[in-house]
């Protein structure tokens, strides 16, 4: 990590350093074209967007009413007529609430990152580029969090708090701010040191805009790097509370209470009741290797 | 080396500390008057008031907290509301059920994933490197309350080979790994629960003995017409102290984690409790398990780190 950080941190000094014929790019245009060369990351990228592209359009998209029960239909096979997925427990349309749980666990698993990414982003560059007591002070704090596993300290915030997605979308924040604080820290400490940011101040320039012009462009891709492949574990971990009921509560749908909840008919339909678990698993699986392909993008050396 | 050993217990204090402190305020988490949620509904009046007063629920949170501290240090957890039995004898017993699966998990992903990265590392970029990086990705990307409901499906449903649930006979006392109606029980949770290390080991062992493979030395190994049994060897002997870090570091998670897995097999472990200690709102028992599970934590980052300083003399920290 260190090693890329002042990678990046050169790269800022010298834009488009591995461009040969003087033509100056910059870096998130090298990174862009990158990416256009690696069909894998591409089409993983494609499969995000066609999940959260059903979540956004899930009124539209969906065939049926998720919440339609219907006593009549209760787990149905895959490509029953009229229940493409099947039905649930409740007979309910198996696609449609796939498609509605989108919404629930997309949300859970992303926002968390994002808000995580912005104050642990924020701790760490202050941690990092101030150092001395304010690093020592903040660093140790997120040390204390970090001796938790995160499924522990998920749980055990959003257990005691009694559940609900808002003490979900809380405890997964807590989780990963540490972790980002951690690596946005290491990155603002490497730039603190360097010609650059000497001269800047020699110069006159107040430490927020230091910051603010210096400091965050070169924390931001190791750190956007790290979130995004924390938003996989964010996913897995979101519908691992929801399955052991400390996610949105019961009729909405979501892909790990659908898990849980559709465990008493394994016996009757197995196929069905693995589904919600295949969607958690293509989109953290997406996100995984998008993440791969964006480290390769935006590692300036590889 | 005692030096660096010394500062890194002394280090770990101040952590632990911490972690008690997260571990206390979780009851001043919990919505509603803290004191309901220590009590049973339908306590009356006069036990209310000397929980209240055992509690110091009248003096300062501060002070609340060294009283905590002091009677946590002694092992009084309080007691569970639910079983009234104290929170300690409650966790240190299904900490040994917990423990068993995950050691083994812990060595069986271990041993393949040694396998498996070592094989990916020698072959960079043939078939076999996209296989092992194929399945380490799997492993982290899955989602192993469902594998675990998966296995079940394939093995419990359809081909009645291993039971789906539960612990055995024994009910959930003492496991036993040399009995083999118990250890039917522990084979899906054990495999299940090796799925993310596997990935995770796998990876790190690829890149770790790939880096050795590049440098000069070996080189040197192959020149002077050394097989490469041997080459494999020295490679593995230096990549060994990383990976055990890895390890270590998953045993830690997979104990902390448990709660998902041993809610699927119905485990009887500190998952279990956690789960059944959330479900029925027991909050002195959730605090207890959340502690113990936490500070094992701790401590086994701790002895990761001080292994390391002696199997790997290359670190010489300060």
């Amino acid at each position: 990590m260190s090693e890329m950080t002042t990678n990046h941190a050169i790269a800022a000094q010298i834009p488009g350093e591995d461009v040969p014929r003087g033509e100056r790019r910059s870096y998130w245009a090298n990174v862009r074209e990158r990416l256009g060369h690696d069909p894998v990351t591409l089409f993983f990228m494609g499969v995000i967007g066609a999940a959260v592209g059903a979540a956004l359009l899930a009124p539209w998209v969906a065939p049926h009413d998720p919440y339609a029960t219907s006593m009549l239909a209760r787990l149905r096979p895959v490509g029953t007529e009229g229940h493409l997925l099947g039905t649930d427990e409740l007979g309910r349309d198996m696609l449609s609430r796939l498609i509605w749980g989108a919404r629930t666990s997309l949300l859970m698993g992303i926002l968390p990152v994002l808000v995580a990414l912005v104050i642990g982003g924020f701790l760490g560059v202050i941690a990092g580029f101030m150092g001395g007591a304010v690093n020592m002070v903040v660093m140790r704090i997120m040390d204390v969090f970090y001796a938790f596993p995160s499924v522990l300290l998920a749980v055990a915030i959003s257990g005691t708090l009694g559940g609900g997605m808002g003490s979900g979308l809380l405890a997964l924040t807590l989780v990963f701010i540490p972790s980002l604080c951690r690596v946005a820290e290491t990155a603002a400490s490497q730039i603190r040191g360097l010609d650059f940011v000497d001269a800047a101040r020699a110069s006159g320039a107040p430490v927020y805009s230091i910051i603010v012009t210096h400091v965050v462009g070169n924390v931001l891709p190791p750190v956007l790097i790290y979130a995004s492949s924390l938003i996989s574990v964010s996913i897995l971990l979101a519908a691992g509370l929801s399955f052991l009921g400390l996610g949105v509560s019961p009729p909405t749908a979501d892909w790990g209470q659908m898990l849980s909840s559709l465990r008493q008919g394994i016996y009757m339909q197995p196929l069905v009741c693995a589904l919600p678990g295949l969607a958690i698993l293509i989109v953290s699986l997406s996100f995984n290797l998008v993440s791969d392909g964006l480290r390769q993008a935006m590692d300036i050396k590889s | 080396m005692w030096i660096y050993a010394a500062k890194r217990v002394l280090y770990a204090i101040p952590i632990a500390l911490g972690v008690s402190v997260i571990c206390f305020s979780l009851v001043y988490l919990a919505p509603g008057d803290p004191i309901q949620s220590l009590i049973p509904p339908d306590a009356s009046a006069e036990d209310i008031a000397a929980i209240r007063r055992l509690y110091g629920f009248d003096k300062p949170v501060v002070f609340q907290y060294f009283d905590w501290l002091a009677r946590a240090v002694t092992g009084d957890l309080g007691i569970s509301l639910q079983s009234n039995r104290p929170v300690l004898d409650e966790v240190t017993r299904a900490f040994g059920n917990t423990l068993a699966i995950a050691v083994a998990a812990v060595i069986l992903a271990f041993v393949l994933a040694t396998f498996l990265g070592t094989l990916a590392a020698f072959n960079l970029g043939r078939p076999v490197d996209k296989i092992a990086t194929s399945i380490s990705t799997l492993g982290v990307s899955i989602p192993n309350y469902w594998m675990g409901i998966v296995l079940v499906i394939l093995f419990s449903v359809q081909w009645r080979l291993l039971p789906a649930t539960g612990m055995g006979g024994q009910g959930s006392d003492g496991f036993n790994w040399f009995e083999w109606e118990q250890v039917r029980y522990a084979i899906l949770p054990m495999v299940t629960m090796a799925m993310i290390p596997l990935g995770v080991v796998t990876r790190s062992t690829r890149s770790a003995v790939a880096d050795t493979l590049s440098q000069d030395y070996v080189q040197l190994l192959r020149a002077k017409g050394l097989g490469e049994g041997r080459v494999v060897w020295h490679a593995l002997r230096n990549a060994l102290p990383q990976m055990l870090a890895v390890m270590g570091l998953q045993l830690g998670y997979l104990i902390g984690g448990s709660i998902l897995i041993e809610t699927v097999f119905n485990w009887p472990g500190t998952g279990l409790v956690m789960s059944r200690a959330i479900l029925t709102r027991d909050i002195p028992l959730l605090q207890g398990t959340i502690l113990i599970l936490a500070l094992s934590f701790v401590a086994i980052n701790l002895i990761v780190d001080l292994l390391q300083t002696l199997v790997d003399p290359r670190i010489k920290r300060s």
